[in-house]
């Protein structure tokens, strides 16, 4: 039986009474109720995040955790890279990496970031895969490593604001930087801490027991600068931010190569690395690499105000009658003040300050093929 | 006269002429817009049909016609600033003018009484 028939659709997060106490806009999503938004709506939620600091809930999102029977943590990192074409056994404790998950074919499973707690490694996977991703994990790596899910609230504080109003909390977090990953005491409950997020901004994600969430997310937004954000701005922030979304920019067909990923792949995974190949799809992937892919995801900037969604065909000129590509993700980025999209194009097209077409409501709309990101990063390496 | 359609949009009727917009439920359920679409004057439209767009940032929607008419009048301000008509879709936030074809199609359209309770 598929592990999600377990879950009930529309499955409540530790966080539910505090959405409805402020008022958020709740909708379905990945099988739980999250708030699309909050009374001050979408484009403040979003502007906020990028100059101050915004709440989010993502406790949906998958947290798995393998612990090495062995007890070395060097066996589930070894296990680990069996499944993906990461340097995982190259990951320091305190650390965390961006991962993905491969298919025999090369093509995307999941993606997924990786903390490397001492003696475990602790997953933060995507809420629509966790279920898949578990049994994968269980299917693939119970010889060498315990799988195990866990309950807890997961919160990210994203923006510019987040790091003095999480210091406020618990200062011993002084001094992290981008990627790094901490577990401390937070308001008496144990936390692990990463900084990190989906935003493209400076933040923090914040895993913690599920009856210790809504004290701490209270506390964070009795800061003036910090407000709750929804899954709207989530969504118009990470495309802003050039992020992928799996379903959408990055799937079972896609390749790490295509998606413009190449960089999760550490040389030592590459061709004359030390571990070269060794993970599902390693001969298109390397060869990918080596040869060039033949699509690639690119920017797109929309010229007028209409924007252009997910779905939408893209052609090369504006008489072709065959599509060359399509938008993955698409609509307005509220920091530009204009539409933005992300797609595939032939490698040939996906150059910046090429001009490509979308059909928009038949109509052949110009669209500049532009770099990601959009918005400059605001991490704090 | 103030009508309203099962569609989500209101008329205000001022002789053969009617301005249309979306509801106040409607620009609650849709969020922030971002970008509106309007038809051009001089056309003609059909009831049923698409007539004007209105996006947000997640998501396009449709707004057909609720009448058979010609577009006398568009609003330049709302596609200018479309936040006007989330901020107040049943005053300045207004779409277009259409001039009916046929008055007594305004008949089988709901009062705002009748629109609140469809609306809950």
């Amino acid at each position: 039986m598929p592990s999600e028939t377990a879950r009930p659709q529309n499955a409540r997060t530790p966080l539910h009474a505090l959405h409805l106490r402020l008022g958020a806009r709740m909708v379905p999503f990945a099988g739980y109720e999250l708030p699309l938004h909050y009374p001050q709506g979408l484009l403040a939620e979003h502007l906020h995040t990028r100059h101050s600091a915004g709440l989010f809930d993502v406790s949906h999102m998958g947290q798995i955790v393998l612990t090495p029977r062995s007890g070395r943590i060097e066996n589930a990192a070894r296990a680990l890279e069996a499944l993906m074409p990461v340097d995982v056994l190259g990951l320091a404790p305190g650390r965390q990496r961006y991962a993905v998950l491969t298919h025999d074919d090369g093509g995307i499973r999941d993606d997924l970031m990786i903390a490397h707690l001492g003696d475990r490694l602790a997953l933060v996977a995507n809420a629509a895969n966790k279920e898949s991703d578990e049994a994968h994990l269980r299917e693939q790596l119970s010889d060498s490593c315990d799988v195990s899910v866990l309950r807890r609230a997961l919160i990210a504080l994203q923006g510019p604001a987040s790091d003095a109003a999480l210091l406020r909390l618990v200062p011993t977090l002084a001094g992290m930087r981008f990627m790094d990953v901490r577990e401390v005491d937070l308001m008496g409950a144990p936390a692990t801490v990463t900084r990190s997020g989906y935003t493209g901004e400076d933040g923090f994600e914040i895993s913690l027991p599920e009856d210790a969430a809504e004290a701490v997310a209270d506390a964070l937004l009795s800061d003036v600068t910090v407000r709750p954000v929804g899954l709207g701005a989530r969504d118009s922030l990470r495309m802003e931010a050039g992020l992928c979304l799996h379903g959408a920019d990055i799937d079972e067909t896609t390749s790490p190569i295509e998606a413009g990923l190449t960089w999760a792949i550490q040389p030592v995974r590459r061709a004359d690395g030390e571990r070269s190949g060794g993970f599902p799809g390693a001969e298109r992937i390397l060869r990918e690499i080596a040869e060039g892919p033949t699509r690639r995801r690119v920017g797109l900037r929309p010229e007028g105000r209409a924007p252009v969604r997910a779905g939408a065909a893209l052609f090369l000129g504006e008489a072709e009658a065959e599509a060359a590509g399509q938008v993955t993700s698409g609509g307005f980025g509220p920091s530009l003040r204009a539409p933005i999209a992300m797609g595939y194009l032939p490698l040939k097209a996906a150059e910046p300050g090429r001009r490509v077409f979308a059909d928009l409501r038949g109509e052949r709309l110009p669209i500049a093929v532009t770099p990601l990101p959009f918005v400059p990063a605001g991490f704090k390496r | 006269m103030l009508r309203f359609t099962d569609e989500h949009e209101w008329l205000r009727v001022e002789g053969d002429i009617a301005t249309v917009g979306i509801t106040k439920h409607a620009a609650e359920q849709l969020g922030d817009l971002v970008f509106i679409e309007l038809p051009k004057v001089g056309a003609t439209l059909k009831k049923g049909a698409a007539a004007a767009v209105v996006e947000s940032v997640k998501a396009a929607s449709d707004v057909y016609a609720p009448v058979d008419g010609e577009v006398t009048e568009v609003n330049a301000a709302a596609v200018e600033d479309p936040t006007m008509v989330g901020g107040d879709p049943q005053g300045a936030g207004w779409l277009y003018r259409i001039r009916l074809d046929d008055t007594s199609a305004l008949d089988g359209l709901m009062d705002e009484a009748a629109y609140a309770s469809f609306a809950k």
